[in-house]
């Protein structure tokens, strides 16, 4: 029963960096009907940015994130008014699987080119730092990488609640079609909202490059994971994608401790198809094509 | 029934004759390897098209079955001792079969979705099939991979059997989307592409049509890695399940045109010898990950619907992939 709940409270640690992960992959597809593929390998860019700015110049990671996140929104709107906007808009969901796998081999074979493939990671000084509490071991960049990510969240959710670019997204999400009519300029949104989900994709990639190991070749195993998290969550549903990471992270680490390892992420796959069984929109998913 | 035009048996039997002659007159192994491989993904692009193109559901999946098939040859060596020398290609039809017949419940599971999910959902059908090849070792062997028999044939022909039985799979594949597209099959699948819930409500069995569709897919490139295994002798499961195998096939489709007949294999002649090229020339596999991913911009930017159905634009005639928004024209489309 210990290492059950030690490793469920690893899951939620873990499941709490995927939560931001998933919920920028969902929010891209709320709002332009997006799927960009190369989440995984924006998250890999961010892992091997910012291990460069600490190996380099000494800077935290965590303090990388500041000086990281506004290039890459500048990067993600400049992608998305160059490649994804020409696309038809009746098209877009599928061919913007396409163009996004592009850029995901793009950025696996630039990344492969620059650090080539040996396995890294970020390790600053306090990244074996332990906190004991009850008898349960609490790793402090574990910690921190999901208190990061819930506060990114938080603010990712302030944003979207409380202003008017927010309110501009949620409109897009719900009827673009009115939401046009009404004064909305998709296309700006649109490529704002891309620039945000690339921006939080690279954030995450300094909190993953702390906890886990990763090459250019990373960004397989991280996109097929977070694609089936906000499956699982329902497609653009920011809740559904928080819930079905945390759950991810938990299932994931149970399995680890109680079978094997080697099928912990098999186990995954296994739930989300049994999902998709009974509720084929996933667990927060709306039930008609195309709705919230 | 699909009709049987003199303009359509004459592309069939000029196809034909040039991948049946090509190893004869381009007979040094390096190019006759190139063909083997050209061969292999337009008969991948031309069965995945009956899904992807026709029915409209993209999968990102299909390179499951490629690894399935290959595994499957594999284990029938290793397991059940088939033997060597022409065997492993005797025994495909039952590879293929087989593997059609397994993935009717795969595609029961998959198809009740649509659209992204539809897609999402495959791709991860690829990493389940390539964590089970990696953890079933004692079927699998695991990440060590399994061997296949050494092939005794001799060394200036030694690509031509897999080469020929490749193209003998590349046939059935293109005869089994002709035979969908001119007959029923074809127009349940272009009703689903349209509107999949009026065609459903029109009492077209969407899911007979659906299924069929993918378990012929399926089949056919489970073929194509039985094949693939006996020629590399030695396969693993992040080779036999590679996501640019999908990727392939995908946009040799894409590049080709969807939903048509010669699309696919039109891809394949222009992007698997670019391929092998970059890939040889640029023994860097970074580079060519660079290369690629351009190729596949451009493609998207500049032809998003493929070359056929941009040419009969041009030419005036509709095709059968036209824009949804689009009038339907008063004159009879072209059927190929």
């Amino acid at each position: 029963m210990h290492l059950i709940v030690q490793a469920a409270i690893l899951g939620i640690l873990t499941g709490g960096v995927y939560a931001l992960m998933a919920s920028s992959l969902t929010l891209a597809f709320g709002v332009m009907r997006v799927i960009n593929v190369a989440q995984g390998a924006m998250i890999v860019a961010g892992a091997y940015a910012s291990y460069s700015l600490f190996a380099d110049f000494g800077v935290d990671p965590f303090v990388a994130i500041l000086i990281m996140a506004p290039g890459a929104f500048v990067i993600g709107a400049g992608l998305q008014l160059v490649f994804i906007r020409p696309l038809r808009s009746d098209e877009r969901e599928e061919l913007s699987l396409l163009v996004t796998w592009a850029f995901a081999l793009g950025i696996e074979g630039a990344l492969g080119y620059i650090y080539q493939t040996t396995y890294r990671a970020t390790l600053p000084s306090y990244v074996n730092d332990d906190y004991k509490l009850g008898g349960y071991h609490f790793s402090l960049v574990r910690m921190l990488a999901f208190a990061a990510s819930g506060v990114i969240l938080a603010g990712l959710y302030l944003l979207l609640a409380h202003t008017r670019f927010g309110r501009a997204v949620r409109a897009t999400v719900q009827n673009p079609t009115s939401a046009s009519l009404l004064g909305v300029e998709a296309d700006r949104v649109a490529a704002l909202g891309f620039g945000l989900s690339v921006a939080i994709a690279t954030a995450a990639g300094a909190v993953f490059g702390m906890i886990e190991p990763f090459n250019p070749g990373s960004h397989y195993d991280l996109i097929s994971r977070l694609l089936t998290v906000i499956v699982l969550g329902g497609l653009g549903s920011l809740g559904g994608a928080v819930i079905a990471a945390l759950f991810m992270g938990v299932v994931e680490s149970v399995v680890a401790v109680e079978i094997s390892p080697t099928w912990s992420s098999l186990t995954f796959f296994v739930i989300l198809i049994a999902v998709l069984l009974i509720r084929p929109q996933g667990l927060l998913g709306a039930a008609e094509r195309g709705g919230l | 029934v699909s009709r049987v035009t003199p303009l359509g048996l004459a592309r069939g039997a000029a196809v034909t004759a040039c991948f049946v002659i090509y190893p004869f007159v381009f007979s040094a192994p390096y190019l006759e390897t190139i063909g083997l491989f050209t061969v292999m993904y337009a008969a991948m692009a031309t069965a995945w098209n009956l899904l992807g193109g026709y029915a409209g559901y993209l999968s990102l999946g299909h390179a499951a079955f490629y690894g399935v098939g290959a595994y499957a040859e594999a284990i029938l060596f290793t397991h059940i001792g088939i033997g060597s020398g022409y065997r492993p290609f005797e025994v495909l039809p039952v590879v293929g079969l087989g593997v059609a017949v397994l993935s009717v419940p795969v595609g029961l599971i998959a198809l009740r979705v649509r659209a992204a999910t539809f897609a999402i959902v495959t791709i991860s059908l690829l990493f389940i099939a390539q964590q089970l090849a990696f953890n079933l070792r004692s079927l699998t062997n695991g990440a060590q991979g399994m061997s296949m028999p050494l092939p005794p044939f001799g060394v200036n022909t030694f690509e031509r059997p897999f080469y020929f039985s490749m193209v003998g799979v590349y046939l059935a594949a293109v005869l089994m989307c002709w035979a969908a597209a001119g007959g029923k099959l074809g127009l349940m699948l272009g009703a689903i592409r349209d509107d999949e819930d009026r065609a459903r409500g029109l009492g077209i069995s969407t899911t007979y049509a659906k299924t069929v569709a993918f378990a012929a897919s399926s089949g056919v490139i489970a073929m194509a890695g039985g094949i693939w295994a006996y020629y590399e002798g030695f396969i693993y499961p992040q080779f036999a399940f590679d996501p640019l195998v999908t990727i392939g096939m995908v946009l040799m489709t894409f590049l080709g045109g969807r939903g048509t007949l010669w699309g696919p294999t039109l891809g394949a002649v222009i992007l698997v010898p670019a391929q092998q090229y970059l890939a040889y020339s640029k023994g860097n596999s970074d580079l060519y990950l660079l290369a690629y991913a351009a190729v596949f911009l451009v493609i998207m930017l500049l032809m998003p619907r493929g070359i056929i159905p941009s040419v009969r634009d041009l030419a005036g005639s509709g095709g059968p992939f036209r824009r949804r928004s689009e009038p339907t024209p008063s004159e009879p489309g072209v059927a190929t």
